[in-house]
């Protein structure tokens, strides 16, 4: 029987990850022979609402800070052996990132590289206008005064399709869902139609186990001595096999670390989900109740029973808002009587919020008894009667609707360098500016989108 | 019967939309599976974030894949945007609900 395999690999799960990842992947899509695409998710709520800012500070920037570096290993390789590259680094400016590439491709003399530049995505006149519905999870948020940034539409994969149809070599997107750039070269290659739900599940649960890189291969997942995984410095990215009649394997690149077994498919399936029968995307409602997986090989796992369901008439979009000011400030004490002071000190640091008048939310943990379980009310630290710490961090956070409220009370942090308990070392502080997002719902017509393809030496020209 | 932490016979990995988490539980051992579901109810789930303002936890059962699915509402305090905790995401959640006690039989019913 011929071999139909079709093979999508993952080169990055999250803006900030690995940037010595892709290769292998690549290397091992190239090795198998197959017909093969990669592509790399690197584009979160807050990374494009991060994005929109930079391009206000720059025209030239917004898009994905590590693409050059991302692409730089591989882009030469990947034409050269057809490996189409997708990926929603465009983030909130797809055009300067097609640049980008262009630019990169000329400089590697490869000026009949093929990008397309997916747009369309950019809702942002619609919610200023008051025209989308708010998201019934986000029915109680008030954005009142809050400036917004922008905001944007999760598009499927039909447009990324429309680019690989006019042979594109790189494609360059905006907000697009994480799944659309894996059902996007399955849907190409095996010709699905956009009613199929079958088949379009079987791409939306490729690109869900996939979309987060090596969280399917071992990241976020080992745990010395209960789940270790081989060589966790260099955990090998995902690669899927998604065969005509419904198959799919996951795998992962050769000659790296990680692992891939019932336990990494079973925890990173699960990741996000909420009603397990019921996964949106926009081009497909995942079903995954009736799944089973089934070690198939050393680093092989098969994925059985997946269904899906009808696509909703609605699209997310994710509305991004200038919001409070987050100050921060941090102070250390150690050694005998090190929970007393610093419980004492966190007392300290609430009164005096007060005592200035500061206009904040504040909450204080202390790192050694909990730095991430806590409430803001510090339930843990409170009541925490376990054995003395030997090393404890005060952090206060607050919440300010101006960064000069913000800034005094993190300065309070420091000041505790004088005048907090015996043997107070260590203080960091710092403001930063908090972005809130709101989740609105667009109908799919109202989001046309554009695909243009062009080679390299086109755009450079 | 013997008391164990969670952590010693199953898995968990956490993630978060906005201020809603959703943890997986999985026992290695698939004859663990009814026990857990005997044992980690959502209530007992929901108990361990009721300090931070939680609201609501709901199950879902998957027994194909010898899992769980638990959603607890209103948990992050704001969520990753307005959230104060260093952890805005929730994600290390996935260790507090390990951190539960379940009590099984010395000898493991045969699978």
């Amino acid at each position: 029987m011929a071999d139909n395999r079709f093979l999508v690999g993952n080169g990055a799960g999250f803006s900030g990850d690995r940037v010595d990842a892709p290769l292998p992947v690549l290397k091992t899509l190239i090795a198998s022979g197959l017909p093969s695409a990669m592509f790399f998710e690197t584009l979160g709520e807050r990374t494009v609402a991060l994005a929109h800012l930079e391009k206000r500070r720059d025209p030239n920037a917004g898009y994905e800070p590590m693409l050059e570096r991302l692409l730089d290993p591989i882009l030469a390789l990947a034409k050269q052996n057809n490996i189409p590259l997708l990926g929603n680094w465009g983030a909130a400016n797809p055009p300067a990132a097609a640049v980008a590439v262009a630019k990169l491709a000329m400089a590697k003399g490869l000026p009949d590289l093929r990008i397309a530049l997916v747009e369309g995505d950019d809702v942002t006149g619609l919610v200023a206008g008051g025209q989308l519905p708010v998201h019934e999870a986000d029915a109680g948020l008030d954005m009142g005064a809050w400036k917004l940034i922008a905001a944007n539409a999760y598009i499927g994969a039909e447009p990324l399709v429309e680019a690989l149809q006019q042979d594109a070599d790189v494609v360059v997107a905006g907000r697009t869902s994480d799944p659309a750039l894996a059902i996007a070269p399955l849907a190409h290659h095996f010709g699905w139609r956009f009613d199929d739900w079958d088949a379009l599940a079987l791409g939306a649960a490729t690109g869900h186990l996939l979309e987060c890189g090596s969280q399917v291969t071992g990241g976020v997942f080992w745990d010395p001595g209960f789940k270790d995984i081989p060589d966790p410095a260099n955990i090998g990215f995902p690669i899927a096999e998604v065969t005509a009649d419904g198959g799919l394997v996951i795998t992962k690149a050769a000659n790296t670390g990680g692992l891939v077994d019932l336990r990494t498919i079973k925890e990173q399936l699960l990741y996000e989900l909420h009603d397990p029968s019921h996964y949106i995307t926009p081009d497909v409602v995942l079903d995954i109740s009736q799944c089973r997986v089934e070690q198939v090989g050393k680093d092989r796992v098969a994925l059985h029973n997946l269904r899906g369901h009808a696509r909703p008439d609605t699209l997310k979009v994710t509305a991004s808002f200038e919001g409070s000011w987050l100050g921060e400030g941090e102070v250390s004490v150690a050694g005998p009587n090190a929970l007393a002071r610093a419980r004492a000190t966190a007392e300290v640091l609430l009164q005096r919020m007060k005592i200035r008048g500061l206009d904040v939310r504040a909450r204080v943990d202390l790192i050694g008894i909990a730095s991430v379980h806590d409430s803001d009310a510090g339930t843990l630290w409170r009541n925490y009667a376990g054995p003395e710490p030997e090393d404890i961090r005060i952090r206060l956070a607050v919440e300010a609707h101006t960064r000069d409220d913000a800034d005094q009370a993190s300065r309070e942090v420091l000041a505790m360098l004088c005048c907090g308990t015996a043997g107070t070392g260590g203080a960091r502080w710092r403001v930063t500016p908090r972005i809130l997002t709101r989740s609105h719902l667009v109908l799919r017509e109202r989001v046309p989108t554009r695909v243009v393809v062009r080679t390299a030496k086109e755009i450079s020209a | 019967m013997t008391t164990v932490m969670l952590h010693e016979i199953a898995h968990s990995r956490a993630g978060d939309k906005g201020n809603r988490l959703n943890m997986s539980l999985m026992p290695y051992d698939p004859a663990h599976y009814a026990l857990l579901g005997e044992q980690v109810t959502a209530d007992r789930v929901l108990a361990l974030f009721t300090h931070r303002g939680a609201t609501g936890c709901v199950r879902y059962d998957l027994p194909g894949l010898h899992a769980f699915n638990f959603v607890v509402d209103e948990v992050l305090e704001g969520g990753v945007n307005g959230s104060l905790n260093l952890d805005g995401h929730g994600k290390s959640n996935s260790f507090r609900l390990l951190s539960l006690t379940v009590d099984i039989p010395e000898r493991l019913p045969d699978s």
